[in-house]
């Protein structure tokens, strides 16, 4: 839940990417670090393995600014996609205000996208968090690879529930401030 | 509400009875800084002089920090590491699990010692531990919550939002 600190006039969102690995989660953590201006975000910590793979999870800060009297920040997270580390990614989980579900467009992938939105539903019931009550959106990434299904196969294989979906290509920008508008204003307007 | 969760808002007159008992730790301590945050990352209060340290960063590092060592406690069979402690060659941290949700976390130089430090986090945290527990078990959240947002909030949020996400 958002946290609003009426004592130091703070609003604190916890916006976690959720998705297979090497499915562009840092990617689009990287392209927010590097668009937007520089007195808006903080440092983009990375806690990965040598080969830059995630093992815990990168953070990234980003003001808002100040909003009729609030200091508002979204604190950005992305979790670690390989099936083994589900440690650590049930602890990202805790205390997420909005979720960003990346992922990946190839057909190959469909299986570790399907497996990783069940493992996202069940350590979201493990703590008790009602899945339809949350703002959760889809990107759908790695649209320019000639091997990507299309947007209407996603749909129907991950997006039962109907939540907003982006059509994205992280590596080059495309998309990830779109997907980013859309659930940073899901958890505003579930605040308000 | 869990303790294994965060609490929802905090009020003005909520951390009143924080900051006494946190200033009083500091001077005693010897620390530089002391910092509470819940175990989602954020920060709930601190006292002392935190230095033009990046606060944000700190309790988002800090909560995983402790996390990361209650996984490792029940890997060697314990329910829980109760504090952790890291030595830096100028600066040193210690951590105190509050509450089973909350971590304090102090900062200090070589003004004051390990020792000294500890002792004083021991006698605090109990108290600390009462003042969360009651904060986290009240029925009603902080009176401020109940006037709500400003209607034009959150319009100016989203526009700060498409300000701030502009391609």
């Amino acid at each position: 839940m958002s946290m609003i600190n009426y004592a130091s006039r703070e609003i604190n969102c916890k916006l976690v990417y959720y998705g297979p690995g090497l499915g562009g989660k840092t990617t689009n953590l990287e392209y927010v670090y590097n668009k937007v201006a520089p007195d808006t975000r903080g440092k983009l910590i990375s806690l990965a393995t040598e080969q830059e793979r995630t093992l815990f999870f990168d953070f990234l800060p980003v003001d808002l600014g100040t909003i009729r009297g609030f200091k508002t920040r979204f604190h950005l997270y992305t979790v670690p996609g390989q099936v083994y580390y589900n440690a650590s990614r049930r602890l990202i989980l805790k205390g997420v205000d909005g979720l960003v579900f990346v992922a990946d467009s190839q057909a190959e992938r469909m299986d570790a996208n399907i497996a990783s939105l069940e493992n996202l539903y069940e350590n979201l019931a493990d703590y008790g968090y009602d899945a339809s009550r949350l703002p959760i959106v889809l990107q759908w990434n790695k649209r320019d690879l000639p091997n990507s299904v299309s947007a209407e196969e996603l749909q129907s294989q991950l997006n039962p529930m109907g939540v907003p979906t982006y059509e994205a290509v992280a590596i080059t920008g495309e998309g990830v401030f779109n997907t980013l508008k859309g659930v940073s204003k899901s958890v505003i307007q579930a605040l308000s | 509400m869990s303790h294994a969760d965060a609490i929802g808002s905090i009020g003005a007159r909520d951390l009143e009875p924080f900051a006494p008992l946190l200033e009083r730790y500091v001077q005693e301590s010897g620390a530089l800084c002391v910092l509470i945050v819940d175990r989602t990352g954020r920060l709930l209060t601190l006292a002392g002089d935190p230095m033009g340290m990046d606060e944000t960063s700190f309790a988002s590092l800090a909560a995983a920090d402790f996390a990361a060592s209650d996984q490792l406690a029940q890997l060697v069979g314990e329910k829980e590491f109760t504090a952790l402690y890291h030595n830096g060659l100028h600066r040193s941290m210690y951590l105190a699990d509050l509450a089973g949700w909350a971590v304090l976390a102090a900062l200090f130089d070589s003004r004051t010692t390990l020792g000294m430090v500890r002792i004083r986090t021991r006698s605090v945290v109990p108290r600390l531990t009462d003042l969360l527990t009651a904060l986290a078990n009240r029925t009603e959240g902080p009176e401020e919550e109940r006037e709500g947002m400003q209607a034009d909030w959150m319009s100016e949020a989203e526009d700060s939002i498409d300000r701030l996400f502009a391609e």
